[in-house]
C-alpha cells in the first residue's frame, strides 16, 4: 500500500511562485509542504536576469504600470489582474528587501531601478543581471527559516481530481508524486488545497532559454483533468538569446543603454522604423519581429543573428551592473562583451498563457489553484513585458498560497471555467487533432472519500507507470520529443502561416499516436530520469498542441502572435481570451471576452507604438 | 550508500579515437538496482563532435542516442542551476561550461568525490544540504523599518562585499574538492561557512545577530578547521573567494575572543 502524506495545501513545483506559495499558506497559519522534482535551488527562476517591476519611487504609481502592463498586452490582459499585480507589487518587492535579499543600490543606500522596454518609468528593481537567483535563494532561505516540508526530487505525475461530468463541479484532493531516487509511488492528500507552480514549457521548442526541465507538467496535468488552458498561443520570443545555445542576454543591457546593429551597422530599430520612439527599448515582441525581418532582409550577420553592443557603457558600468552577462557571453559563446558585440537572435522565452485563474490563484476546479508561469490570470496578454514576471510570481504566488489555505481575499472579479461569458469557436479545426491519448487521469475510485481519490490515483499512474516499463518497443522519448520541438520552431514561431501552424498540428497528432508505443528502456527505480523524461514528453505533446490550435484559431495579429493572413489587430473579432479544453480525449477551443474593466475606467485599446 | 568506486575497467590513459569526428567518452557507471550494473564500471561513448559542444551536450547525446539508463543531473544548461557539477579529466567543472574542445581525450567523467554515489554521475546532495541548513542560512535582522514600503538601507560597498558570497550555486564542488570535508563528516565545510559570511557581513543584519552567528561557525567543526588549502577556492565555477571568506570569518572570531579550536 503506498504511503499517503498529508498537509493542508500542497504546492507543486518549488520556484519563485512555489516557494512564495507556500510562504503565503504558512503566513496564514496552515501546515504546507513544497513537492518538486528538483531542488527548490535548481528552480528555473534562479535563471532570471533583469529584474522586478514595482512602482516603489515617487513620480511612479501603480496606475502607471497596470497601463504600461495593459498596452504591452495588447489589451489582452484583465484589468482586475492587472490592477492586483501593480498594486501589490511594491510592498511585496519591499518584503522581498526586508527578506535580505541583496538588490543593486543606488549610492544612498536605497535599491536601483533600471529602464525595461515597454515602460514609462525606469521601475525595475534588480540585482546585477541575476535577479532571479537572487530571488529563488532569498526566497528558499524564508522557506527553511520556517521549517516548511519540501519534498524534493519527488516528480508530481497526476492530480488526484474527482470525476463529475462538469470539471466546475470537480475536487481536487492532492496529488501522485514519484521519488525520483527510490521509484516510490507516495499520495500527497491535500486537506485545504494544491497549488500548481511547475513554471513554463519552453521545452516545446528547440531554440529556448527554458532549462531542460520546463515541460509544462502542472500545466499538461491540470488540462487533463479538465482545466482550461488559456492564451496559449502567445509565446515570448525574447529577442536577445545567444545563438549556440539559446542562454539569455538579459533586456537589461538595453536598459542600460546597450545598441542592437544588423550587418551594415546599422542601429535598425530606429533606422528602419520599427520603434521610432523606443529604439532598443520596444516591447519584446516588436524587437524579436524586427531582428527576424532584418535578417531575413539579408542584413543578418551570419544570416542568422544580429549583434547587441554594450562596449560603449564602459567596464565600470558593465561590471557593477552586467557583470552574469559578460559570464554567460564568454562561457556560452565565446565572445568577450568588453571588447566586441554579442551576437543574439530571438529565442522562446515565456509563455504567456497557462491555467487559467482567478486573480486569487482558484481555478473552476474546487481545491485546485495555480501561480506563476503556469498559469493565465492573465495579467500579460498578448505579449509580457520585461520585469514582470517575477513580480507576479510573488504577487500570485502568495496569493494562491493565501487563498488555498483559506485566508479571505475578497472575492474575485474574474470568471473561472465556461461561464455565461463563454463563446464558441466558430473556425474549422484540423478534425481529431488530438484522439490516441491514453486513459485520462479524472477519477473518483468510486466514492468521494479524499483520501479514496488520491489511492485511486495512485493506482492509476502506477498502472502507467508499469506499463511505460513494460513495453518493449525501440521507439525513445527523445526521438518524440525533439519533432515536437521541430515543427513548433519550424512553424509555430515568431512568423506564423496557417500551411505552417496546420503542419505542426498534423505531426503533433502523429507523434501523439506514436507515443502509445515509447517504451522505457531503464529498468531501474534509482534515479530514472529515462522514465521522467517519458513522462514529461507526453506533457509536451500537449502542451505544444494547445499552442497550435490558439494560433489557427486565432486570425489576427495581436502582441506576440502574428499571422502572416491578417496582419490587423481585430479588436470588433479578437478582444477575447482563446481557451483549450480537454473534452473526452479531445481538445476543444472556446472564447472569454478580455475585461478591460478596470477600477477607475476602461482601458480602451489604442494603437501600440513604441 | 558509500560506493567503492573502483572498477576493473579503469580507462586508459592516452588511448586514442580512431575517428577524429567522433569524442571519446569514458563515463562512470553504478546503479545499486540493476544488476549488471551493481559493480562500478566505466562506459564508452563515441559522439559525433560538433564545434563548441560542451561536456552535458556530449553526454546527452550519449544517453539519447546510445544508452537511456545513462544517468546525470542538468536542467538550465547555464551554470545557474548548479546541478550538473562533476569530476571531468578528474577536475571539478559543471558539465554546461565545459567544452569538449579544450579537454584532452578520451575525456573521463565521473561524479563528484566524497558524495556518495546514487547512480552514475548522481551523487548524495542530502549531507551538503544539511550543512547548509546548519549555519541558520536565511536574514535575520535585529530590527525592520515599519513601514511596509520602506527599504533598508544598505550601502553600494557593502553590497560590493558580499556580492560574490550571494553567487553560490550549490553545486556541492568545494565540499567535494575539500580533503577536510572528507575527514570530517561535522565539518561545516565552504559553501556553509560562505553562507554563514553572506549575511555576518550584511550590515543589514544587527551585532547580535552576528554575534550568535560568529558563535555557531567558531566551533569544532567550523572555521578553524579549515586548513587554507584552497581547493575549494580554485573549485569554485563561479569564483568566489572561499578561502578568503573562511579567513574572514576566523578574523572575526578572533576578534570576539571566542574559543578556538
Amino acid at each position: 500500500m503506498a504511503q499517503i502524506h498529508t498537509h493542508d495545501v500542497i504546492v507543486v513545483g518549488a520556484g519563485g511562485a512555489g516557494l512564495m506559495a507556500a510562504i503565503g499558506a504558512h503566513e496564514a497559519g496552515v501546515d504546507v509542504a513544497l513537492v518538486s522534482k528538483l531542488h527548490p535551488v535548481r528552480s528555473h527562476t534562479g535563471a532570471a536576469e533583469g529584474g522586478i517591476n514595482a512602482a516603489l519611487r515617487s513620480g511612479d504609481s501603480w496606475d502607471l504600470h497596470a497601463q504600461d502592463t495593459m498596452k504591452g498586452s495588447d489589451y489582452l490582459g484583465d484589468a482586475p489582474a492587472v490592477e492586483t499585480l501593480c498594486r501589490d507589487a511594491p510592498e511585496d518587492v519591499m518584503q522581498l528587501e526586508h527578506w535580505g535579499m541583496p538588490f543593486s543600490r543606488e549610492e544612498d543606500g536605497t535599491v536601483s531601478q533600471r529602464p525595461f522596454g515597454g515602460l514609462s518609468f525606469p521601475r525595475t528593481t534588480y540585482a546585477g543581471a541575476e535577479t532571479g537567483h537572487h530571488l529563488l535563494h532569498t526566497l528558499y532561505q524564508q522557506v527553511v527559516k520556517r521549517g516548511i516540508r519540501v519534498y524534493d526530487e519527488w516528480f508530481v505525475t497526476r492530480l488526484a481530481v474527482t470525476d463529475e461530468e462538469n470539471p466546475t463541479d470537480r475536487v481536487c484532493h492532492g496529488v501522485v508524486g514519484y521519488d525520483i531516487a527510490t521509484g516510490e509511488l507516495a499520495g500527497f492528500h491535500a486537506t485545504g488545497g494544491v497549488v500548481i507552480a511547475t513554471g513554463g514549457p519552453g521545452q516545446v521548442y528547440d531554440h529556448t532559454t527554458n532549462a531542460v526541465s520546463c515541460t509544462g507538467d502542472g500545466a499538461a496535468m491540470a488540462y487533463r483533468v479538465g482545466v482550461p488552458l488559456q492564451d496559449m498561443e502567445f509565446v515570448q520570443f525574447h529577442p536577445t538569446t545567444l545563438p549556440s545555445t539559446g542562454v539569455l542576454i538579459s533586456e537589461g543591457v538595453r536598459g542600460e543603454g546597450g545598441i542592437l546593429y544588423n550587418s551594415e551597422g546599422e542601429r535598425f530599430m530606429f533606422e528602419h522604423g520599427y520603434a521610432a520612439n523606443s529604439g532598443e527599448l520596444a516591447s519584446r515582441d516588436v524587437v524579436s519581429r524586427a531582428e527576424l525581418t532584418e535578417i531575413a532582409a539579408g542584413r543578418g550577420i551570419e544570416d542568422e543573428y544580429v549583434h547587441l553592443d554594450m562596449r560603449h557603457l564602459g567596464e565600470e558600468r558593465i561590471t557593477d551592473r552586467l557583470e552574469n552577462i559578460l559570464h554567460l557571453a564568454e562561457d556560452f559563446e565565446g565572445v568577450d562583451g568588453l571588447e566586441e558585440p554579442m551576437p543574439v537572435k530571438p529565442g522562446q522565452h515565456y509563455e504567456m498563457g497557462g491555467i487559467e485563474t482567478d486573480e486569487n490563484g482558484a481555478t473552476c476546479i474546487d481545491g485546485l489553484y495555480a501561480a506563476g508561469e503556469c498559469a493565465c490570470v492573465s495579467v500579460h496578454g498578448a505579449n509580457r513585458l520585461g520585469g514582470n514576471a517575477l513580480p507576479e510570481l510573488i504577487v500570485f504566488g502568495k496569493r494562491a498560497g493565501l487563498a488555498a489555505a483559506g485566508a479571505d481575499l475578497g472575492a474575485a472579479r474574474i470568471d473561472t471555467g465556461r461561464t455565461h461569458r463563454a463563446e464558441p469557436c466558430d473556425s474549422e479545426l484540423p478534425e481529431a487533432a488530438g484522439g490516441q491519448a491514453e486513459p485520462e487521469v479524472v477519477t473518483d475510485g468510486g466514492t468521494t472519500e479524499p483520501t479514496n481519490v488520491v489511492e485511486a490515483a495512485i493506482a492509476d499512474e502506477k498502472d502507467r507507470i508499469d506499463r511505460l516499463k513494460r513495453r518493449d518497443s525501440d521507439l525513445h522519448h527523445s526521438d518524440l520529443r525533439n519533432r515536437i520541438q521541430r515543427t513548433m520552431t519550424d512553424n509555430v514561431n515568431v512568423f506564423r502561416t496557417e500551411a505552417g501552424i496546420r503542419a505542426a498540428l498534423d505531426e503533433i497528432r502523429d507523434v501523439r499516436a506514436a507515443y502509445a508505443d515509447v517504451s522505457v528502456k531503464d529498468p531501474s527505480s534509482t534515479f530514472n530520469t529515462d522514465l521522467i523524461q517519458t513522462i514529461e514528453t507526453r506533457n509536451v505533446i500537449d502542451i505544444a498542441e494547445t499552442i497550435a490550435l490558439g494560433a489557427l484559431a486565432r486570425e489576427e495579429f495581436r502582441g506576440a502572435h502574428w499571422r502572416e493572413q491578417f496582419q490587423e489587430r481585430d479588436d470588433d473579432e479578437w478582444l477575447k481570451h482563446t481557451f483549450v479544453s480537454w473534452d473526452d480525449g479531445q481538445p476543444s477551443l472556446w472564447y472569454k471576452p478580455a475585461i478591460l474593466e478596470g477600477e477607475a475606467g476602461r482601458y480602451e485599446p489604442k494603437e501600440r507604438s513604441y | 550508500m558509500s560506493v567503492d568506486r573502483r572498477t576493473d575497467t579503469e580507462p586508459e590513459a592516452g588511448a586514442e579515437t580512431q575517428d577524429e569526428n567522433l569524442v571519446e567518452l569514458k563515463v562512470f557507471r553504478y546503479d545499486p538496482d540493476v544488476e549488471e550494473k551493481q559493480k562500478p564500471r566505466y562506459d564508452e561513448f563515441l559522439i559525433p563532435r560538433e564545434r563548441g559542444m560542451s561536456v552535458l551536450e556530449a553526454l546527452i547525446e550519449a544517453r539519447d542516442r546510445f544508452d537511456p539508463s545513462l544517468t546525470f543531473r542538468h536542467s538550465c544548461r547555464q551554470a545557474i542551476c548548479g546541478s550538473d557539477a562533476m569530476l571531468i579529466n578528474g577536475q571539478h567543472a559543471l558539465a554546461c561550461k565545459t567544452l569538449v574542445e579544450d579537454l584532452a581525450e578520451p575525456i573521463r567523467v565521473e561524479p563528484l568525490a566524497h558524495l556518495d554515489v546514487e547512480k552514475d554521475l548522481v551523487v548524495e546532495m542530502e549531507h551538503f544540504y544539511d550543512q547548509m541548513a546548519a549555519v541558520e542560512p536565511f536574514f535575520d535582522p535585529d530590527e525592520l523599518p515599519d513601514d511596509a514600503l520602506t527599504e533598508q538601507r544598505q550601502s553600494p560597498e557593502n553590497r560590493e562585499q558580499i556580492k560574490l558570497s550571494t553567487r553560490c550555486i550549490w553545486c556541492a564542488s568545494c565540499m567535494s574538492s575539500c580533503n577536510i570535508a572528507a575527514g570530517d563528516n561535522e565539518y561545516l565545510g565552504p559553501a556553509s561557512i560562505n553562507m554563514a559570511y553572506r549575511f555576518l557581513m550584511d550590515e543589514r543584519e544587527g551585532e547580535q545577530r552576528g554575534a550568535e552567528r560568529i558563535e555557531h561557525i567558531a566551533d569544532d567543526h567550523g572555521v578553524w578547521r579549515c586548513q587554507t588549502q584552497f581547493s575549494c577556492t580554485e573549485v569554485c565555477p563561479k569564483d568566489i573567494p572561499l578561502t578568503e571568506h573562511i579567513q574572514a570569518l576566523k578574523r572575526e572570531a578572533a576578534k570576539k575572543n571566542l574559543k578556538f579550536w
